[in-house]
């Protein structure tokens, strides 16, 4: 049989041997904790503490400002310091609340005392948003949200993101093999909320002893699968992953339930777990801390708003000053001028590089070679897109389907005169949206 | 932390491949014709090379220089344009023709539109076209002394002959002793040199194996020769058609960018060279047939635009 897979995508060095055999290691923070109230998809949280209020861990700080919305919890107990603008790790600065660490780690109560048999499905869905979770892959969408289409019985397949498709991160990776009975757990959790679908999980084939591991776990449970899917970035993206697994095309103006389909990353899914099984709120992730620059590349248990600058302390320090760090993958994740900005819920590595291989590279002109076309997974010519949107040109950009655009970066990575293709096409979607929201 | 970190758009990594690598690539790939050529046509086949090609680079260079723009040379497009511009020239011609179409190549069709990437012809194939126009007998003296012996051959090439009726031996055009160009007579150092680019993931075979294809099927059809094998094969191995399909039908520049674009010029370029070698005045055709395919590859992209991923019949009916 033909590998599960899609069309396109590029193979870069995947640097996950750096960290991959390190163990998950729990980190407590030294300094004051920074949580932003936007750290999801959708209207920022409004706070609910004031200066100087003392705050446990795991109690809510912040609560949902609207229906596509997600609360905030603090990690540690202590005392909120500030409500400020602070940098995050997209170089914005937005409002923040300060915590004052106190050492003591005093746990809030659990955010539910329900048992597991007793709760309706309104319940779970409840719980899951109460308990701030989010889409830890990286975009952040609230976890009820997804959870709640609008025919939940159309949908017949509930998949959990194991592709782990960004090159050196290892946290989901970490997560598989020493907890897969919590991501199975999770997994029966999100298919009791929808009774017509079968369970997939869906891993990259470089993860042979994940896959292993979870056919061992879910050998003995019938609506559970576990699927191998070439390794080839971008595999985790939900289009080309709903793909891979199901055959069933999205284009931008739909959604996964619109092909009956939810999807979920590891991490995710566990802390649905978590909040269900142990009234445990959202406040703490998995970050892989790596890079050439980095001593002892590692996979830390972090609770959110730590910030980056004590997990390379943890990490040993630097070897070699690092040129470029990104908070998250090479291909998606963000560059930040300095370490001091927080954990959030949706950060998944620390990559410190010795080299920017970016500012090395000469930009030169397009030689229509092709090969972004090639690697498109959405099938579009970036190169042309990329020129529309360069010249403003809006409707050249719509005609040539710039909207499909999912952002991958492929086209970017393969161009062989190093153009900014992923750049000046995003800069133009973004255009685009804020025009169609302004109406 | 006292030193801010470099921030840049995602991603953060890059394929090794580069524009330099690339051409340097098809130079290279370019040398076992280039290499035949030397062989069969001696040592003024080599000057005549070397002098298109410095022309070539010097008039990139200069020309940068006079604008002043950034120097462009460093990324070996002008070399090949100098390679295939030799290719393309008999190797009677006089050292002034290559300088010539040198400068034309570079300058007028290259860097007047904006320099590489910019330009809508194949450079090389324009300087050929320009310099047929302009100095047709030069250009057509395919005569050449055989290195090492004191003969002139002269007489018509393979493919004349098979206009006329005359005659043609397909193992040595196979194998490149013929008259003919530089660079064109030896399929078997041109095929390799294709083999090359293949290996290096610069071309495949979607331009090349449509043209070479769809000309084929023309000839069967239309030559009125029925299903004449040895004639046929001589078309195929005759005259420019190997170093245009796999060396400059392929350029990137010049074709379209997409799959589906890429085999509606194929077969349009068979076709079109079909038309010229069957039904022209000139027993040739291929630079012409490609020439006229880059004029018309903005139109082709127009109707080859693939469908997007997961696009629904629905879609198609809406404007936007």
């Amino acid at each position: 049989m033909a590998k599960r897979t899609f069309q396109g995508g590029v193979h870069p060095y995947d640097g996950k041997a750096l960290s991959k055999d390190k163990p998950i290691k729990d980190i407590l923070p030294k300094g004051e904790l920074v949580y932003p109230l936007s750290q999801h998809i959708g209207a920022p949280a409004k706070p609910i503490v004031e200066k100087g209020q003392r705050v446990l861990a795991g109690e809510k700080i912040a609560e949902a400002g609207g229906f596509v919305s997600s609360p905030v919890y603090a990690s540690v107990s202590g005392t909120v310091k500030c409500i400020e603008p602070r940098r995050t790790v997209t170089g914005d600065s937005i409002i923040c609340i300060v915590i004052e660490n106190d050492m003591q780690y005093e746990a809030a109560p659990p955010i539910h005392t329900m048992n597991y048999k007793d709760m309706k499905r309104e319940d779970i869905i409840h719980i899951i948003g109460e308990a701030g979770i989010v889409g830890m892959g990286g975009a952040g969408f609230p976890t009820q949200v997804k959870l709640s289409p609008k025919e939940p019985d159309k949908i017949d397949y509930v998949i959990v993101n194991c592709a782990e498709c960004e090159p050196y991160l290892t946290s989901d990776y970490r997560k598989m093999l020493e907890e897969p009975d919590k991501l199975v757990r999770g997994l029966q959790i999100m298919l009791s909320l929808f009774p017509g679908a079968q369970g997939i999980l869906a891993v990259e084939d470089n993860k042979p002893d994940c896959i292993e591991k979870l056919r061992k776990q879910t050998e003995n449970l019938d609506h559970i699968f576990v699927r191998a899917l070439m390794t080839k970035y971008p595999q985790g993206s939900e289009r080309q992953l709903i793909y891979a697994v199901t055959g069933r095309t999205i284009n931008s103006k739909m959604l996964p339930a619109d092909q009956g389909c939810v999807v979920n990353n590891v991490d995710t899914v566990i802390a649905i777990r978590n909040a269900i099984d142990e009234g445990q709120p959202l406040m703490h992730r998995i970050v892989t801390v790596t890079g050439d620059a980095v001593r002892a590349p590692q996979n830390f248990r972090v609770k959110t708003g730590t910030l980056y600058s004590e997990l390379i302390e943890e990490a040993g320090g630097f070897v070699e000053q690092p040129e470029k760090i990104i908070s998250g993958g090479p291909m998606m994740g963000f560059a930040i001028f300095d370490t001091d900005v927080p954990v959030t819920k949706t950060s998944s590595a620390l990559l410190c590089m010795t080299k920017d291989e970016v500012s090395r590279w000469e930009v030169g002109p397009c030689i229509n070679c092709g090969r972004c076309v090639e690697v498109c997974p959405s099938r579009l010519i970036p190169t042309r897109l990329a020129e529309h949107a360069d010249h403003f040109n809006t409707e050249g950009f719509l005609e040539l389907n710039g909207m499909e655009c999912v952002e991958c970066g492929s086209c970017t990575y393969i161009c062989p005169a190093k153009r900014q293709l992923a750049q000046s096409i995003k800069t133009m979607r973004k255009t685009v949206l804020a025009n169609r929201k302004k109406g | 932390m006292s030193e801010l970190m470099k921030v840049s758009s995602t991603p953060h990594v890059r394929a090794k491949d580069s524009t330099a690598r690339i051409m340097l690539t098809v130079a290279i790939a370019l040398l076992p014709a280039a290499g035949f050529g030397v062989w069969h046509f001696g040592w003024k086949a080599l000057l005549l090379i070397l002098i298109t090609v410095a022309t070539c680079v010097l008039s990139e260079w200069l020309f940068c220089l006079a604008v002043k723009k950034k120097n462009t040379i460093g990324d070996f497009s002008a070399v090949v344009t100098g390679m295939l511009l030799a290719m393309n020239l008999p190797v009677s011609a006089p050292w002034w023709i290559g300088v010539i179409g040198g400068v034309f190549a570079i300058v007028v069709v290259k860097m007047l539109f904006g320099g590489l990437g910019q330009n809508f012809m194949n450079p090389a194939l324009g300087a050929r076209c320009f310099l047929l126009i302009s100095f047709s007998k030069i250009m057509t003296d395919f005569s050449y002394v055989v290195p090492g012996g004191a003969d002139v051959i002269s007489g018509a090439t393979p493919l004349a002959c098979l206009k006329n009726g005359d005659p043609v031996v397909v193992r040595d055009m196979i194998l490149g002793t013929v008259q003919g160009t530089i660079g064109e007579t030896s399929m078997l150092a041109i095929v390799f040199g294709g083999c090359i680019l293949i290996m290096a993931g610069i071309i495949d075979m979607v331009v090349t194996g449509t043209y070479i294809l769809s000309f084929a099927i023309f000839v069967l059809l239309f030559a009125g020769r029925g299903l004449d094998w040895y004639y046929l094969s001589a078309h195929i191995s005759g005259g420019g058609l190997m170093l245009g399909a796999f060396f400059m039908a392929t350029d990137y520049v010049t074709r379209p960018i997409t799959r589906k674009g890429q085999i509606i010029y194929g077969i349009l370029l068979g076709v079109l060279t079909g038309i010229f070698r069957l039904f022209g005045p000139s027993a040739e055709g291929v630079s012409y047939a490609i020439i006229i395919g880059n004029l018309l590859v903005p139109l082709i992209e127009k109707i080859s635009v693939p469908a997007y991923f997961g696009k629904k019949k629905a879609d198609t009916k809406k404007v936007n």
